[in-house]
């Protein structure tokens, strides 16, 4: 499923909306991604990872950069992401299924803070980007 | 076999009382249709579903949407025995229907969604774990009796 014109264009006026918030919601989705899938705390044994952690927001904020740069290059995600992308395959090493996880979870927190913002149509969007990001993640993976 | 504390279980049923299950149930079917569209397969009887107005307007979505929650409402009332409770649903699903049970998870978590949505600040991670271990569960009851 290609990001269609429509999906490109729904995706950047909804990051235009969510302006400096990003690091916000991002850490909130780090923080439900733990809280759900308890499983993906083992990535992060060296965190404090109670609620309201210094270290959580700062990486929540790294998060967000990574989603912003990949909002700004829709038409090369391997591309922009393949850093990153050979980061978490060769360096962290982190099961690339967690990604999805983590995707779900950022649906959840943008839904739960912009409700009248994720009609279905948005959501279908939404989720396509996200499932291309991951994709342009684990595209570096073996 | 899933485990829900009783936190879990107060945090559960304190928000699902509050569902509207009809609307939610339209809601979710809907959204399932429309984000995960190759799930239309299971529906070609359905009519229109050819744009997201009309997934999300179609009667008989928003029917079967309505049947599919008052369904997982039977489960939260049986946290305990999910399997026993959904044993006949799956030889359904599985014997007659022939659903993927890959999509009982892709709809439980659109379910999530449609609950953080109306839920919002209540929804919060603790109450959205509570919930996630719901849909899996039931979704793992719904797979059970596959063969």
């Amino acid at each position: 499923m290609a990001l269609s014109g429509a999906d490109r264009a729904a995706v950047r006026a909804l990051w235009r909306k969510l302006g400096g918030n990003v690091g916000i919601y991002a850490t909130e989705a780090l923080e439900r991604t733990f809280c759900s899938f308890p499983a993906t705390k083992t990535y992060f044994p060296h965190f404090d990872l109670s609620p309201g952690s210094a270290q959580v927001k700062a990486h929540g904020q790294k998060v967000a950069d990574a989603l912003t740069t990949a909002v700004a290059h829709l038409d090369d995600l391997p591309g922009a992401l393949s850093a990153l992308g050979a980061l978490h395959a060769h360096r962290l090493r982190v099961d690339p299924a967690h990604f999805q996880l983590l995707s779900h979870c950022l649906l959840v927190t943008l839904a739960r803070h912009y409700p009248g913002d994720l009609a279905p149509a948005m959501h279908a969007s939404l989720h396509k980007f996200l499932s291309h990001v991951t994709s342009a993640l684990a595209s570096r993976y073996g | 076999m899933v485990h829900f504390s009783a936190e879990e279980k107060a945090a559960i049923t304190s928000l699902w009382g509050k569902v509207n299950v009809e609307d939610a149930g339209g809601e979710a079917l809907g959204r399932l249709l429309i984000v995960y569209p190759w799930t239309q397969r299971f529906f070609d009887s359905f009519g229109d579903l050819s744009t997201p107005d009309a997934v999300m307007s179609n009667a008989k979505v928003k029917a079967h949407g309505k049947k599919v929650l008052n369904s997982f409402s039977d489960g939260l009332k049986n946290l305990d025995n999910l399997k026993g409770t959904f044993a006949k649903l799956s030889e359904l699903h599985c014997d007659k229907l022939h659903v993927d049970p890959e999509n009982f998870k892709l709809l439980g978590n659109v379910l999530v969604c449609v609950l953080a949505r109306h839920f919002g600040r209540e929804f919060t991670p603790l109450a959205q774990a509570a919930y996630q271990k719901v849909v899996a569960g039931v979704a793992n009851a719904l797979a059970h009796k596959y063969h």
